[in-house]
């Protein structure tokens, strides 16, 4: 509490648990255990896990779309849901298929309650940062998958949050739309300088992307470790994948890895009924989003 | 794209020529089934007089006082439902009970209580348009994907604005769907509300017209009925593309 402004983490997590209830007679599930990171301001830290481990609902309790126990603390304040301090990517995109890419970019500033001419105008300059500026009166049915995930950041920078959370953001992007995006989001982060969040189950785009990687483990999520990323820069300058320290690096997290992916499909096979956790339906988030209205 | 037109043309044409011929050449009795020709004649002799606006125009006021009823309690009763379960699971029991009961069957209760003017045979009307749109109004809420309720809610989104600006836009082709098929139904009853104590509209034309032996006046009035519900059907979808023209845009 006494921590001067400038050391104080730009996301504290401390001491997450989430458990998900079983279906009538079905065991609970706890999807993170006691989990404790913090994230310094201004930094690309990756969450690197096995699929299911919990690492995407970690990033929705920081979001505040998931309720869990223990605190997170984002620049000093409890989240007690969402806010527009925090922008979220989501893996599917998740833009808006009735509004035009620049009332899709717009949103958030609707929420934040901007004019107009000034939502157009900031909306604009977002897509003329992302290059789709000729796109702004076409619909997202009308993109392609990468040029959506390129609106879905510029909705998430136009509202200016503090910090990013991306949620496996290219997982479902082809490898060379990929790699175009994951240069861009280097690039945006060099310019606006935000603390971003990523979650991925992929090594490489951890490795290319984070300056620290955050390991979690198989269910039950926990931090198993944090690993610096030290890499020459900038890293889009130049093939920074080829060099003996990104393969070093990569390495260092394969080994890591390959214990929980193991542990992970074991579980999954052994028990299938609890693999997934439940599916949060439109009601689910309804009475969230009612209990929270004083928030 | 030709070809398919070529074969609508050519079907349509077949069904008008044997609706000419049969009658015609006394296979089927020309007193009961007046020939097509006779019919368009008529028709026109009708719209010309005037006569076909009056009844016209009686009969869509009752399909908009009804159907408007039905949208103006429909999709907010709706929205609700697919959007509070306990509030779906309360009202669920009355509804499926309500839903099975026949408009038609509830005609004398209505003639009962609002009498046998206007009032009844809009209620008969509200009646029947109601369930297509409530159903269709509650499927398109719950259909609406959880992870845009989940980007807006990220962005501050709360109870009214994530009703306005994404449950309302996202399940709006479903309700859409919904009144043009609760008009549908709407043109059904009505018929039936206006060959009860009925003194205008094209239900009455029908009935009267049989009654009275005119029956080249009634068969006018039968496709009369017809072209009316295709009209209605066609403003629908048009004002449904107007509102959901994002859905057109893929495939350009």
């Amino acid at each position: 509490m006494t921590t001067p402004l400038s050391t104080r983490p730009a996301i504290r997590v401390a001491h997450v648990t989430k458990s998900y209830r079983g279906a009538g007679a079905a065991p609970g599930l706890l999807a993170l255990d006691d989990v404790s990171l913090d994230v310094r301001r201004g930094e690309l830290l990756a969450l690197l896990g096995p699929s299911g481990c919990g690492k995407s609902t970690l990033l929705h309790v920081i979001g505040g779309l998931v309720q869990a126990e223990g605190q997170v603390v984002v620049n000093g304040a409890p989240v007690r849901g969402p806010g527009l301090d925090r922008g979220i990517v989501f893996q599917d995109y998740a833009l808006f298929p009735w509004r035009t890419v620049l009332a899709n970019v717009a949103f958030g500033l609707e929420m934040k309650g901007l004019p107009a001419p000034e939502r157009s105008r900031i909306a604009r300059e977002q897509l003329r940062l992302v290059g789709l500026s000729a796109f702004e009166d076409r619909y997202p049915s009308q993109l392609s998958g990468g040029m959506k995930q390129r609106v879905a950041l510029a909705r998430a920078l136009a509202f200016d949050p503090d910090v990013l959370l991306m949620d496996e953001p290219f997982a479902a992007l082809d490898a060379q739309t990929r790699e175009l995006l994951q240069i861009e989001l280097l690039r945006v982060w060099e310019r606006t300088g935000k603390t971003i969040v990523f979650v991925t189950h992929s090594i490489d785009e951890a490795v290319f992307l984070a300056q620290r990687v955050a390991v979690i483990t198989a269910r039950p999520g926990r931090v198993k470790e944090v690993l610096d990323v030290e890499l020459p820069s900038p890293r889009h300058a130049r093939d920074v994948r080829s060099t003996p320290e990104f393969t070093a690096c990569r390495h260092a997290l394969w080994e890591l890895l390959s214990e929980e992916v193991t542990r992970a499909s074991g579980e999954a096979s052994a028990a299938p009924a609890v693999a997934t956790p439940p599916r949060r339906g439109l009601l689910g988030a309804f009475a969230r989003a009612f209990s929270r209205r004083a928030a | 794209m030709t070809r398919t037109l070529l074969t609508r043309v050519a079907l349509a044409a077949l069904i008008v020529a044997a609706w000419e011929l049969l009658p015609r050449s006394g296979v089927v009795n020309p007193v009961f089934l007046t020939p097509a020709s006779e019919v368009a004649r008529t028709i026109w002799e009708l719209f010309t007089s005037g006569e076909l606006a009056v009844h016209a125009r009686v009969s869509l006021v009752r399909i908009l006082e009804g159907l408007g009823l039905a949208i103006v309690l429909g999709v907010p009763l709706g929205l609700g439902m697919g959007a509070f379960r306990g509030f779906e699971r309360a009202v669920d029991a009355p509804l499926q009970a309500g839903r099975q009961i026949s408009a038609i069957a509830l005609f004398p209760v209505f003639i009962l209580f609002f009498g046998i003017g206007e009032l009844s045979k809009v209620m008969i009307i509200f009646w029947a348009s109601l369930w297509p749109v409530l159903l269709s109004t509650v499927a398109g809420v719950k259909g609406v994907d959880p992870v845009l309720v989940r980007s807006a809610r990220s962005m501050g989104a709360r109870r009214g604005t994530l009703f306005r600006k994404v449950i309302l836009p996202a399940a709006a082709p479903s309700i859409f769907t919904g009144v043009r098929l609760g008009a549908a139904y709407a043109f059904m009853v009505l018929v039936a509300a206006e060959m009860i104590g009925a003194n205008a509209g094209l239900g009455f034309l029908v009935l009267n017209s049989q009654e009275v032996f005119a029956i080249p006046r009634m068969y006018a009035a039968i496709v009369a009925l017809a072209a009316f519900g295709l009209a209605v059907n066609a403003v629908l979808l048009a004002a449904e593309r107007r509102a959901t023209a994002w859905r057109e845009a893929a495939g350009t």
